[in-house]
Formats: C-alpha cells, structure tokens, sequence
C-alpha cells in the first residue's frame, strides 16, 4: 500500500510537526525549536554515555529495572560526576536509593520545566489582521479568514485563508481582488498541501550535512566581503520572475552595493515571447491585460485564457458573464479559438480550429492581412484556414471597438505583434485591450539573461550563484546544460521549498519558507500589489528571498516583517503609516497601486511573415506547461497529481498527445511507449491520442519525469525539459516517433467519453434555436411525470437546498474539485488507485465527445457533484440507514453508521459515492494532520463517502442565523466547489426560497435534470449549454 | 462387523435400489463407510486439497480483514464482484438439497431417500459458504451485526426497506431450518452407528447426538411428524430464499438488474446448480465406496432430467431478458444486454451460453444420461455456467450503466480468485469430514425402499 499515499516523513523531530497552537500569535513554539534545543539535549547527554556503557563497561547489572537502575553503573556514575557535578550529588552513595530515584525524578522535573520556561523567550510582535468576520478574540471552532497572495510565475492573485485556531486549512478566493473576485485557481487550493507536505525540506544543509543558518550567514558574508573589492563581479543571483517591489527594491540595493553583480531570471514557462513581441510591436516593454466585459467577438490564437495564465480567474469571471443567457439577456459573445491541444477554453468555443503551431502563425497573418492590420499572405494550403478567415475577420470588423484577439503565452512573439496590430486595427486598445508598463520589477528577455549566466559560469568567474527558488537545473533549455554548468560556480547555494534536482548541484541547500509562514507582496496582472502575511510560524527552519537578500545588507538579521514593512514605511507619503498599512494588509490589496493604462504606439512595420515549415515525414513538437502541476513546481502535490486533466482525464502523468489520424499514421496507440527524438536529443514517453488535437504536432506537457522531488513526484511521467531547446521554447518542426513497446499504464479517471446513444445526458443547443424554440435544448430527454412514485412527497417546512449547475458557464477548469478535496479531507489514493477506478473525488468533471469527427469533436464538459435526489437510490438499499433523507432534502452521509456493503454506490445512477477500499485517509503524518478540515470527519477504511453539500457550512450558516433569530440568507452558504468557480457555474441555496438564485436558475427555461427519465428527480440540476455560431461560418 | 464391503448386484436402469438388499446388507455397507478403521486413499485425496484450499481461504481472509476490500478487484462502478457472485452461487448449490429432501418427500419420491442426506449436507455446507460472503464483502465486517434488528443505546434499526436486510433473515432462516431437517433425519442413523460402533469414544458422542434414540414405536411416530413438519417449513424456503436473493438485483435500478422475472429465474438456476452439484457429489462417492447399488443409475437419471428441466426454464430465461431489453425500448436496459453480449464481459457471456444453454441439451439423449461419466462432466460444466451467469449479470450490469462518463470495467485480483477457491476448499474440506463421520446415506430410509418393507407394510 506504499503506492497509495505519502507515509510519514521519518525526517525531522516530530514536536516540530505538531499543532503550533497560537500559529498565528507570532509566540507558538515552533519558532523557538533552535533555540530552545537545550531540554532535548540534554536528555541525548544523559543517554548517551549510558548507551556506550551498553558496549563497554560489563559491571553494569545483569538485570535491570529500568535504565535509572542500568545507569548507576559505576562507570557511569564517574562520568556522570565529571559531566553533571552538581546534578549528580543525589546519585552518590551517601544518598539512599530511594532518595536518589526522587531526587533524579525532581531534577528531570525541574529541568523539562525550565526547558519549557526557555521557550518562552519574548518574541517581537507582529501584527496579523483577520479578515472578513473579526471577532474580539480568536473562538474556538471558528475559523478566521486573512487576506494573501499566492503567486504562480511571480504574478500575484489574491486570497482568503481560512485559519483554524492557527493553522491554515483552505484557500478561498478574495472578493476585492483584481485577479481573484472571488475565485480560485487549484494550484492556490493546493498550496495548503503543499505548505504540510511532509517532504518539504526541513533543515539548511551543506554537502547534505545539517548546517545552522549562522553557519550559511558566515560563510555568506566572507564572501561578500571578499567580493567588495572587486564591486561584487563573482556575484550571481538567479530568481524566478519577481513582481515584488520590496524584494526589486532589495535587489536593487544589492546592485548598488555590489554593481558589477549580475541579477538573473528565469522562469520556464513565463510569457517569454510576449515580452519579445512588446519590444518587436511597441519597441519597449509593454504588459497586456484584456478586459472581456465588452468583447462581443474574442478570437484565442492557442490563448487558453480561461483556465490558466495570470489573470484567468477574472477572465473566465468576465467571459462567462457575457454568456450567462437568462430571462433578461438572450445575447452571448462568440469565441473562436484555433489550438493545437483542446484545452478548457477549447472546449467553449463556438468555433473551434485545431491547428498546429505553424498553422496558427500563419492564421495570424492571414487574419491580421484581412483586417488589415499587416502585410501577410491571403491564401493558404490549409483549407480549413482560407475557409475560416472571412467569417471571422467579418464579425471582428462588425465589432469594433467591442472584439479581442489573443495571443497564446507560448505562441512566437510574431503573433504576439500580430495579435497587437489587429486590436489596434479593430480599436480594441483602452476598451477591451489594456497596455500598462510592466508589472515585473525588471523585465528582461530571460532566455537571454539566463544565456548570459551561462557565458559567465563557463568562463568561471562566478563566485557564488544563489538561486532563489525555481530549479533551474530541471527547467532550463536543455542545450544550455544548466547541470553541468551550475557547478562551475565556486560557491552554490539553493533556496528551495523541496529539494530538488538543482539542490543536488548545490553545496548549500536552504529550506524556503512557504508563503503561507513568511511575509512578502507581490504585483496582480494589473500591477495591483498584494501584501502577503503568514497564516502560521514556519514549519520548519525556513527562511524567505527576503531574509536571504537582506544578508546583502548592513542589516542581515531582520525579520520579514520589518522588511516588507520597512519598505512599505518609506514609500507612504501620507500620515499615519500604522492605520495605512493595517487596511492594506487587512484588505489584500494596496489602495492605488493598479498601473496606470497607457497608449504605445505601434510600429508600422511587423516584418514579413516566416515561412512556413514543412513536416517532411516529422511532427511539430509542442511544449506546454502541465495542467495540473505546471512547469513541475507541483510534482509532489498529491491534490494536482490527482486531479484529472482538462478533457484527457488523464492522472499521475503526461504524454505525447497525438490526434487520432496522426496516431495513425505513426501505427500508434494510446499506451503505446515511443522514442522521441528531436535534434540531438531523445526520451521515451507514452502516447495519449486526444480526439480534437492537431494533426501533425505532438504536445509535450512540462514539469513531469522528476528524479529528485518528494515521495509523490519523484520518477511520475517523463521530461519533456530532456528536448526543449533555447531556439524553440513554444514550439518547431522537427520531431520523430518510433514506437518502443506498448501497455504503458496510464491512469484515467474517465474511460468513455462517448454521447452518441446517451445525447440527453448533456443538454445542449444553438443560441438562434434556443431563442426560437426553449425547449429545443432538451430533445430527446424525456421526464416521467412527478407522481410515478409510490412514496409520498417529502415535506420541507424549512430549508430545502439545492444546486444549480450552468453547463454554458462550465470550463471545466478543475478548481472545484481542488476546492472540494481541500475542504472535505479528501484522501489522494496514488496512480495504482486511480487506475483501479479507485479516486475519491467527491465531484468530477465529466467530459464527453460528440459526432464523429474525430479530430475536431465538439466537447462537453459537465461537474457531477451528489445530486441528492428525491427519491434517492441509495437511501431505499443501504441496510444500516447509514444514508437517509434529511429534514431538509440532503442525502445525509453518517460515516460511523456505514458497514461498508457499498450496495448504496451500485444503486447510484450517477456514481458519486466514493469507498474507501483501503484506508485512504492519512492518519500518522503529523503535519498532514495540521491540514485536516475540523468540521468534516476523516473517513477510515470500509466506509462509503460522498458530497453532503458542504453540510458543514450550511450548519455553521444555520446556526449563525439561529443565533440572531433569523432565517439563512440567500448567498449566506456557499460550498466549497461554489465559492472557487471562476465563472459562477455553481449556484447553491434554499429552493424553498422563491426569490433565491437557485430558485430562479430552476425556473430557467434551460434547466433540467440528469437522468430525468428514471426519476430519481435530483436537488442538483443543470442548465443547458448553448453555442453561438456564426452563421457565415456554418456549412 | 465386517469391514469388508459386500459385493451387490447391478441394479436394473429402472431401479432405485439394487436388487439383493437386505435390511441387513443396507445398514452393513453404509454404516461400514464410517465404522471402518481403514480411511481409503480417495478420501485422503479428497480430504487433503479441500484442506488445503482452505488454508488459502484463511490465508485470503487474513489478509482481506487486515487491510480491506480493496486486495479485490471491485472499483467504482462494480462495487459487488466476485463475493457477491460466489454467495448468490453457494446459496443456489444449496437449494437442490432441500428441493430434495423436502419438496420431494412431500411429493412421496421414494428415489430421493438414497441421496437426500449428502444433498442435505451438502446444502448446509453451501449455505456455510455462502454465508461468510455478505459478512466478508462488509467494508467493516466487525460491525456485520448492525444489520441485526436488536435493541441498542444508538435507538437505530436497520433499514427494512433495504433487501440485504430481507437476505439476513432470507438466509439465517434457511440455515437453521435445513440444519434442523438435516440433524433430526441423521438422529435414527446415528443411533444405529451408537449401536453398531465398537469402540468407547465413537459410541458415547454418537450416543449422545443420537440423543436417546431406541428406535421404539412412540419415537418413529414423533419423528415422522417433526420430520414432515420441517419438510413444509423448508418447502416454501426453496423457492423464497432465492426469491429474496434476486431481490437484492431486482430492487436496485440498476439497468440488467432491474427486471420482475428474476425470482423464478433465479429459483429455477438455483435448482439447476443445485442437481448438477448433487450429481457431481454423487458420481464419484457411488464410484470410490461402491455405492451403485443404492445410488443407482437410476438417481442419475432423474437428476439429470431434473436439470435439463431447470436448464430449459434458465434458457427461456435469458431469451425474456434479451426480449423484454429489446421490447421496453428503453436505452439503458438495451444497452445493458447488448453490452452483455458484445461488450467487454462478451467471452463470459457466451461461455455461459454455452455452458447453461447448449451444453445441458445433450441430456435429451438416454444414452448418454446413463453414462456417469459424462452427466459428471456435463454438472461441471453446468456448476460453472451458473457461475459466469451470476458473475455475468453482476458484473457486466454494473459496468456499464447510466453515466457513460462512470464506466469501468472489473479485473478480479488473485485475492478475488483465492477467496473464491477457498470456500470450494471449505466446502470439500467439510463434505469430506462428513461421509467419514456420518452415515452418508440414510440407512433408514433406504431400508424402506426395500421389497421387505412393503410387504410388511402390506401385511
């Protein structure tokens, strides 16, 4: 059962894994582990030399009582004298045993007191602001929330923390910020795992020894010192992309001290050619942000704007808004999208192209040439593009001033400029297209600067290089050979939450703090700063970038706090700095600090288009980062390695994706394990052919084939890093498959995908049908009428919840069934489990194909969550009543009371019940156990588990009410899949209450219920999608 | 007493006992059987792999209660697999006991006197395995007794809504009551062995089974009124528990599961299993303790007509199932068969074609239902055809049902495979214990088929 889930640590003493009861106090113990070692201490000193007179003193008695007895020895009593003179009196012979036994007692007393007294060392204080419900003191049993950031390329989205009695336990979104309104993306859900993951790197080491951060700090300034003669020319530091104006304005300060040092970045799967395209289009650097609100027409150039990039929340926010069909509005927007890999945007289009990275450059010249925006070819050999181009360049130039194009992060910069000069050309630019100067501290061309680092470490005059954060050894361009160059460094030192491939390469590794345990800010999309403040003390023995550049400084032993603070103090130019950065800390946003919109001009001339590539015989390789665990900084988040992908469903792995006719042609197969080779470089990998993938390209997800990252990521899937070169970081022409051998096992969470005799399980239409005709969405569903029953009616005097569930919103994205994991202690079962049909997500996102072409199908993604049924399969068939109706329409889930016979799973038509085949739940890790949501029970083994609604907060809401003598408000509960969706496909409330938003969903003509016809008459119920087709388009 | 056995005439093929008996000769050979102090090599053969195979049943359990029910293959969809599939089985086998010792002794079937005791044994010991599987199957099997209706502090009962509370009584009912019929037919037996045993310990746990046994008139008089008393308490269990089995399938809505014919379906595959188990049992003990003469070709021969009826009915069966499919015009219950037949449990499904359709159609000929040897391999077969039949309808329903998106298929693990073959272990390991310490013949009843017996009787 090793495979199923990650065991205990076995590293680090285990107190420093236990509840740091008053975390957020600023004097939980935990801090104080260093300095307080003397009580453990101790005791090892006492132990040890009885330990060696195990071995070699023999008058030690024959037998024992206890090691008091064993240890009075002579021998040991000699030494014990020498090392405890004083300590040692009551053992003497003087003393009778009795009172020697009681007075060793007293002194072990005595001293694990004062141990403990020792580790009340006053901490200076430093002022956290709860969030959202304040209350005078911290309450037992309820939570308080506290505004933050996480960060993902540097780029900031907001948050609220969820903090019980100290120790954080889920991410919600943060209402007020820009990037967030209110939504999560599943990487930040999963931050909170990856704040307890228990093989975070615990302890600073050198060549692998257990060093102290004074002994680092030496060593640190010895050789800052050195280097002040020569105006630091050995100095090198590398970062990931930074957007925090504390830590430019620290690195700036090193730069000043130090000017000949050199400041790196590197991020593997950052924006790197829509940097290029800003100096190529506008001649500076030049950061874009869109605003969808407006956009009638939105043509994605591979841009999957809504499931990931910086700003995706919002995006899908504003997006599905202007998609939202109701009583009122009957308009949608119309998306076209042209991508090589079906992604969650892909799957909303209303047009959709898959084409390969060549193609869509070409596209882009020929859509730019009709707009006029460029110079470009007029015609092309693919005849899916000529036939695409004037429909959409027709509906571009209808709207206006009111379309948007996009260009993917990792398409070539030329479609960037492209991309620029048609929402020039359409007047999108200060209405849906925003240009601000650039929210990174220093925007460089990384490639360039991390080539640099490279020349500078051949030539060998980089003393030290300290990489902050990032694991550039795994991620940079292969033919750059980071391995085999960041060793030419003299000294090396890696600042890291895990220990990875480049700690290896470094002689001093340097545990990083989470952000949850540190202080910090970092810039939104749209420059807005966030402050980040610890939710928890440090695990372990951590430290920030902050802490690591301040050792630059004359000041090298500040807390994090005083740094973001002391910078913050000196850029406020009003009065009272306290009250200041108390609401700016307590919001998540610093008022005014959104970069101002601006107008660059545009180049006239964007150059000629390439030629292009022809395959001749190869494929095109695509690179993109992962999903679900990104450029590889979530390898060992059990959460992201188990969330199904967008679409492929595919867990615990990547693949080369192939489309159906290019598998073909290759006689290859799903599973099949192939050769790839590409330039001078080769790996093997399995192959996934994806219906509605390009043909003649191969998609590569990064961030997989780890073999140095925690229990759960090390060894998972291959590295695609092993063929991505610095020429071709997007995409190129040049790779060759040969088949190896085949059955390599993936695990997928969904095995058919097909609509084809079941069309009514997704309903769906046209605008124009809907329109004319509501109920054209629901063909072919029947609904038997309600009293084909021979139950009587529940009664609902009070409350009866439900859920709606917009199928037009839905993306597909995932966030909420990170949300749900998080929230409902939700086990991770490992790849073998999941192949087994084994996962445990209380909701999945269903995706199916539709038609039959299977290089372009349309794709329908649908959340299944429990739909707590009216007359519920399950309820009538369990034996125990362990599953049973409640007073207010759940389908209540009274683990203690289930045996186990999981009959109620096969009577569920819609199989969200989730067994616990083995004992999934973790019950030993300690930190893990820091994580566990306390108002939802952790399942043990023989137990059927399933979505409750969140029943927890729908009690916690209920007894608030009760309290106050009032009813529940509507929008007062929100589940946890609710709360983090992006475009507010999840709606859920009181259907007892006509006027609530569940309510109205219902009565929408678009509503109906999943397997109406075997009339389980579900609480949760879907809305129909709907596709906005262009009608030139059609046909 | 002679441990040599007597050497008996052939029977005639209409005859259900051989001529030659005497009421003497009967008690001889069957009493011999265990009164012998020579344990023949069969029996050591027989009694060795079902112990050994038991030891792979305990070892199978050990590690099932130790880390739970995912060493089996079950997975979301199938959450029931081969534990279920192997109760529904065992419980079947059972039926062909007390469809004989109790339906026909009602009916005043005299042929069913020479086998209606190993079949009841039989039919315990099947209920014994089957019977462990609810409990095995538990997520929590500790807490299997919740599915009790006794009176707790936590003031909850079980749902009697749900059919695996009707199977709890369906079958513990069933249980006791064939133990019952069983102990109360062996009590004239075992005072006959107390009688005829030479040895101190044998005769005084016989004697005390036999409890007080001494055969007089007031003691026939109870007995055949208790005996016929359980027989009309046993009959309607034939044809309910199996009823109430089916209705574990029946109530679910799941699509291949959810239909009314199930309950004669089921009785009528019961029955079918249950011959060809008694036929198996049977055609290799007559054949090792030479007992043609009181199992004579004859028994062979009705069992076999007895399962090519039920066989028959189990064919009608599948037809309807395919029809109704068809019929209804509902996707779900087509799709649920057309699955069945052409989906990823196809093989299973035509094998049990095959096994329970074609294959039993041979025992139209006479010819070859007097050969042994053949109707022993024909019973195989149709043991393991009833098998895929309800691993088939399990499995292959649940599979594949509503949500296209929640399909998966199930792959038994070599746990699934030890635990089924365990119980087979349990099952010969018991069987064999019992034709060597009890009489697996009824002697009294078969001394009553004689020719001496009724002309007494005329007298």
């Amino acid at each position: 059962m090793s495979d199923t889930k990650k065991k205990t640590t076995g590293q680090g003493p285990e107190d420093r894994g236990q509840g740091p009861g008053g975390g957020g106090q600023g004097s939980g113990f935990l801090a104080n582990v260093e300095t307080n070692g003397r009580a453990p201490a101790d005791l090892i000193q006492l132990t040890a030399p009885a330990d060696k007179a195990r071995g070699t003193v023999s008058p030690a008695p024959a037998l024992w009582r206890s090691l008091n007895d064993y240890a009075a020895a002579p021998d040991f009593e000699e030494r014990l004298q020498s090392e405890f003179p004083r300590q040692a009196i009551g053992w003497s012979e003087d003393e009778n045993a009795v009172d020697g036994r009681r007075n060793f007692l007293k002194l072990m007393g005595a001293s694990m007191a004062l141990a403990g007294l020792s580790a009340c060392t006053r901490q200076p204080t430093e002022h956290i602001v709860p969030y959202v419900r304040q209350p005078e003191e911290l309450i037992p049993g309820r939570p308080l929330f506290f505004a933050t950031a996480t960060t993902l390329g540097g780029v900031a989205t907001g948050v609220l923390v969820e903090s019980h009695e100290g120790r954080p336990t889920k991410i919600e979104g943060s209402p007020e910020h820009p990037a967030s309104l209110g939504a999560c993306d599943i990487f930040s859900q999963a931050s909170v795992l990856q704040l307890y993951d228990p093989d975070r790197s615990q302890a600073l080491t050198l060549d692998g020894e257990i060093r102290s951060w004074g002994a680092f700090l030496g060593v640190l300034r010895a050789i800052v010192d050195a280097q002040k003669s020569t105006n630091g020319a050995g100095i090198r530091i590398l970062t990931e992309t930074v957007t925090s104006p504390t830590m430019a304005d620290q690195l700036r300060a090193v730069q000043k001290a130090f000017p000949a040092s050199k400041w790196h970045q590197w991020e593997p799967a950052g924006p790197h050619s829509a940097r290029a395209a800003a100096m190529q289009a506008f001649g500076a650097p030049v950061h874009t942000y869109y605003d969808f609100s407006n956009a009638n027409v939105v043509v994605s150039l591979d841009a999957d704007f809504l499931a990931s990039g910086t700003a995706s929340l919002r995006y899908a926010r504003q997006f599905s808004a202007r998609r939202r069909v109701t009583a009122e509005n009957s308009e949608m927007n119309r998306l076209y999208v042209v991508e090589p890999m079906p992604t969650p945007t892909g799957t909303k289009a209303d047009h959709r192209l898959p084409l390969r990275g060549d193609d869509i450059e070409e596209f882009a010249w020929m859509l730019a040439t009709a707009l006029g925006a460029a110079q470009g070819p007029k015609t092309s050999d693919n005849g899916d593009v000529s036939k695409w181009i004037n429909p959409i360049s027709h509906d571009l130039l209808r709207n206006k001033g009111a379309s948007l194009v996009i260009a993917g992060e990792h398409q070539p910069a030329s479609v960037h400029a492209l991309a620029h000069a048609m929402n020039a050309a359409l007047g999108n630019v200060g209405k849906t297209v925003f240009y601000t100067d650039p929210i990174e501290a220093n925007q460089v061309d990384q490639l360039a600067s991390l080539q640099e680092l490279v020349k500078d470490l051949d030539s060998g005059t980089v003393e030290l290089l300290l990489i902050l954060g990032g694991n550039p050894a795994f991620t940079a361009p292969v033919d750059l050979a980071m391995r085999d160059r960041i060793v030419k460094a003299k000294v090396r030192a890696h600042l890291s939450l895990y220990e990875n491939e480049t700690s290896e390469l470094c002689q001093w590794h340097l545990p990083e703090t989470h952000f949850l345990e540190t202080w910090g800010d970092a810039r939104a999309f749209d420059g807005t700063v966030t402050i980040q403040q610890p939710l928890i003390e440090p695990l372990y023995n951590g430290r920030s970038a902050y802490q690591l550049l301040q050792m630059f400084a004359d000041n090298p032993e500040i807390s994090p706090y005083q740094i973001v603070k002391g910078y913050w103090a000196g850029q406020h130019k009003g009065i009272d700095f306290e009250a200041w950065w108390r609401r700016a800390v307590h919001d998540g946003i610093v008022p005014d600090t959104a970069l101002p919109p601006k107008t660059p001009t545009l180049k006239a001339n964007l150059g000629a288009p390439a030629a292009k590539r022809k395959l001749e015989g190869k494929l095109e390789v695509i690179f993109r980062p992962d999903p679900t665990i990104f450029d590889g900084r979530f390898v060992n988040n059990g959460w992201l390695q188990e969330l199904p992908k967008p679409i492929t469903k595919l867990t615990w792995d990547n693949a080369v994706m192939l489309s159906p006719t290019t598998a073909h042609w290759a006689g290859v197969e799903t599973g099949d394990l192939v050769q790839l080779t590409y330039g001078s470089f080769s790996l093997r990998a399995p192959v996934w052919v994806q219906p509605g993938h390009a043909i003649g390209a191969a998609t590569l997800h990064l961030g997989y084939g780890h073999t140095r990252a925690g229990k759960t990521g090390t060894g998972v899937g291959f590295n695609p890093y092993g063929l991505r070169l610095s020429k071709a970081l997007g995409h190129d022409v040049g790779l060759e498959l040969k088949k190896v051998s085949s059955g390599y096992p993936f695990a997928s969470t969904q095995e058919f995908h097909t609509l084809d005799t079941r069309r009514h399980l997704v309903h769906k239409g046209t605008l124009e049908e809907f329109k004319k005709e509501p109920e054209s969405v629901h063909e072919g569903a029947e609904a038997p009428p309600r009293e084909l029953t021979i139950y009587p009616e529940w009664q609902y005097p009070g409350y009866a919840w439900g859920m709606a569930i917009d199928l037009n919103s839905c993306t597909g994205c995932g966030a909420c069934v990170v949300a749900c994991q998080a929230e409902n202690n939700i086990a991770v079962v490992g790849k073998d489990q999941v192949r087994r049909g084994r996962a445990m997500h209380w909701i999945r996102i269903d995706s199916y194909y539709a038609g039959d072409d299977l290089n372009n199908p349309p794709i329908y993604n649908q959340p299944v969550p429990c739909q707590q049924c009216e007359d519920a399969p399950c309820e009538l068939v369990c034996p125990v009543q362990a599953t049973s109706h409640s007073a207010e329409g759940l389908n209540d889930m009274v683990y203690n009371r289930c045996v186990g016979t999981r009959y109620c799973s096969n009577n569920c038509p819609y199989k969200v019940r989730r067994f616990n085949f083995y004992l999934f739940s973790d019950y030993e890790t300690p930190s893990l156990k820091l994580l566990h949501n306390p108002d939802v029970t952790v399942r043990s083994r023989g137990v059927m588990e399933k979505c409750t609604y969140c029943v927890q907060r729908i009690n916690a809401a209920k007894i608030d009410s009760e309290r106050q003598d009032r009813k529940v408000q509507d929008g007062e509960i929100q589940t946890a899949c609710q709360a983090t969706c992006p475009t507010e496909a999840i709606i859920f409330g009181n259907v007892n209450d006509p006027d609530s938003r569940v309510s109205k969903m219902k009565a929408d003509k678009r509503n109906y219920s999943l397997l109406a016809d075997i009339n389980t008459r579900p609480r949760t119920t879907y809305l129909a999608t709907l596709s906005n087709p262009n009608p030139e388009a059609e046909g | 007493m002679a441990d040599e056995q007597q050497v008996i005439d052939k029977p005639r093929p209409r005859e259900i006992i051989a001529p030659g008996y005497t009421f003497g000769t009967v008690t001889d050979q069957i009493a011999t059987v265990v009164l012998t102090k020579k344990t023949p090599l069969f029996w050591f053969v027989g009694f060795g792999v079902g112990f050994s195979l038991l030891l792979v049943f305990l070892w199978a359990v050990v590690v099932l209660f130790a880390k739970g029910v995912g060493i089996w293959g079950i997975r979301t969809p199938v959450m029931w697999g081969f534990a279920i599939t192997n109760f529904v089985w065992w419980i079947g086998i059972g039926h062909a006991g007390t469809l004989i010792s109790a339906i026909l002794l009602l009916l005043n079937q005299r042929w069913r006197n020479s086998i209606n005791r190993f079949a009841e044994a039989m039919t315990l010991f099947a209920v014994a395995c089957a019977g462990m599987f609810p409990i095995l199957h538990l997520g929590r099997p500790w807490l299997a007794y919740w599915l009790f209706p006794y009176p707790n502090t936590m003031g909850v009962q079980p749902n009697f809504r749900s059919p695996l509370v009707w199977d709890v009584f369906a079958v513990s009912t069933y249980a006791t009551v064939s133990l019952m019929f069983w102990y109360v037919g062996l009590i004239p037996d075992l005072a006959t062995l107390r009688d005829r045993t030479a040895s101190r310990m044998p005769r005084f746990i016989y004697g005390i089974m036999a409890m007080g046994w001494r055969g007089s008139a007031r003691h026939w008089s109870v007995y055949e009124t208790a005996s016929l008393l359980l027989a009309g308490l046993a009959t309607p269990l034939v044809l309910s528990v199996h009823t109430v089995v089916s209705f574990d399938f029946t109530i679910a809505i799941v699509p291949g599961w959810h239909s009314t014919f199930f309950p004669p379906y089921f009785v009528a595959g019961a029955i079918y299993s249950g011959f060809a188990m008694v036929m198996a049992l049977a055609i290799p003990l007559r054949a090792a303790y030479g007992l043609e003469g009181l199992i004579t070709d004859k028994h062979l021969d009705n069992s076999a007509k007895v399962m090519l009826a039920t066989g028959l009915i189990v064919a009608y069966a599948y037809i309807m199932e395919a029809f109704t499919a068809w019929y209804t015009g509902n996707v779900y219950e087509h799709d649920a068969i057309w699955h069945r037949m052409t989906g990823p449990y196809k093989y299973s499904y035509w094998f049990l074609v095959t096994c329970n359709i074609i294959a039993p159609q041979f025992l139209w000929s006479k010819k070859i239902r007097s050969k042994p040897a053949l109707l022993f391999v024909s019973s195989i077969v149709v043991l393991i055809g009833m098998w895929l039949e309800r691993y088939v309808i399990i499995v292959s329903s649940l599979a594949q049902d509503f949500l296209v998106s929640s399909w998966g298929i199930f792959q038994a693990t070599r746990w699934d495979w030890a635990t089924y073959l365990g119980t087979i272990g349990l099952f010969l390991f018991l069987f064999f214990l019992f034709i060597r310490l009890l009489p697996m013949i009824s002697i009294f009843e078969v001394r009553t088929l004689l020719p001496q017996a009724k002309i007494e009787e005329e007298v």
